[in-house]
């Protein structure tokens, strides 16, 4: 291989490089397996029911909305 | 530009950061993992067809999947289906109460230090996989859908049973 070929090859594997570490992979997420701290009790919005019922009271008097609080399924990642 | 030392440095780094990010799936094909088959108290799985199973009980569709594979395990047991559910509950106590409700007849284990789960990578919970009685990996099945699955399993399963090792 020339050197300038080489140079020019280094110089794009210097720049993929580059691009993969500050990416950090892109592909760093939860794993499936790793979702069941999602489902214990205290990552629920509604485990304080006093927190629940003031900060609907907000909702609904600061921007009039109210309810639409629950998310459905579950958190395994498969359906 | 850059020395010869240069040069190698980067790339090594760059081979090193592809095999770091690279993402290792069971593919078909594949065997089946020693991790798995030298488990403690793993049943023999030479020369059977095996369906291995990840579950937790925090997950809804596991839940639903354990009732099928009872019924799978009654009716081809005999004829050399080994079912091997490994449970990756965090806590114990919430392993043992859900197989103390479920009450399977099948092989369970929980894998508490989740190094099969890491290995196999499945990519939703629960996954299935079925491997034939030479130990390779045939299909996945990516969460419980039911009498769909059951069916899809049921076809599979009689496909896998009649081949010879």
């Amino acid at each position: 291989m020339k050197k300038t070929a080489r140079t020019q090859l280094l110089k794009i594997l210097a720049v993929a490089l580059l691009a993969a570490l500050a990416s950090g992979c892109s592909t760093v997420r939860v794993e499936p397996w790793e979702r069941g701290t999602f489902t214990e009790y205290a990552m629920r919005a509604d485990r304080d029911p006093l927190a629940s019922a003031m900060a609907e009271h907000t909702f609904f008097s600061r921007e009039a909305t109210g309810g639409g609080r629950a998310v459905g399924g579950s958190s395994c990642g498969c359906n | 530009m850059w020395s010869r030392n240069n040069q190698r440095a980067i790339i090594v780094a760059a081979l090193a950061i592809t095999a770091l990010c690279a993402r290792a799936e069971l593919k078909p094909g594949d065997p089946l993992p020693a991790s798995v088959t030298g488990a403690v108290g793993v049943p023999a799985t030479a020369g059977q067809v095996v369906l291995l199973d990840f579950w937790a009980s925090w997950c809804a569709p596991c839940k639903a999947s354990f009732p099928a594979f009872a019924r799978l395990h009654e009716e081809f047991a005999g004829r050399g289906l080994v079912i091997v559910a490994v449970g990756i509950d965090d806590k114990e106590s919430a392993h043992e109460a859900f197989l103390k409700k479920t009450k399977p007849p099948f092989f369970t284990m929980r894998d508490a230090g989740k190094a099969i789960v890491a290995e196999m990578r499945p990519p939703a919970m629960p996954t299935t996989y079925l491997f034939g009685r030479d130990g390779r990996l045939r299909t996945v099945h990516t969460g419980f859908h039911g009498k769909q699955t059951e069916a899809e399993l049921r076809e599979q399963l009689e496909a896998l049973l009649k081949e010879e090792n």
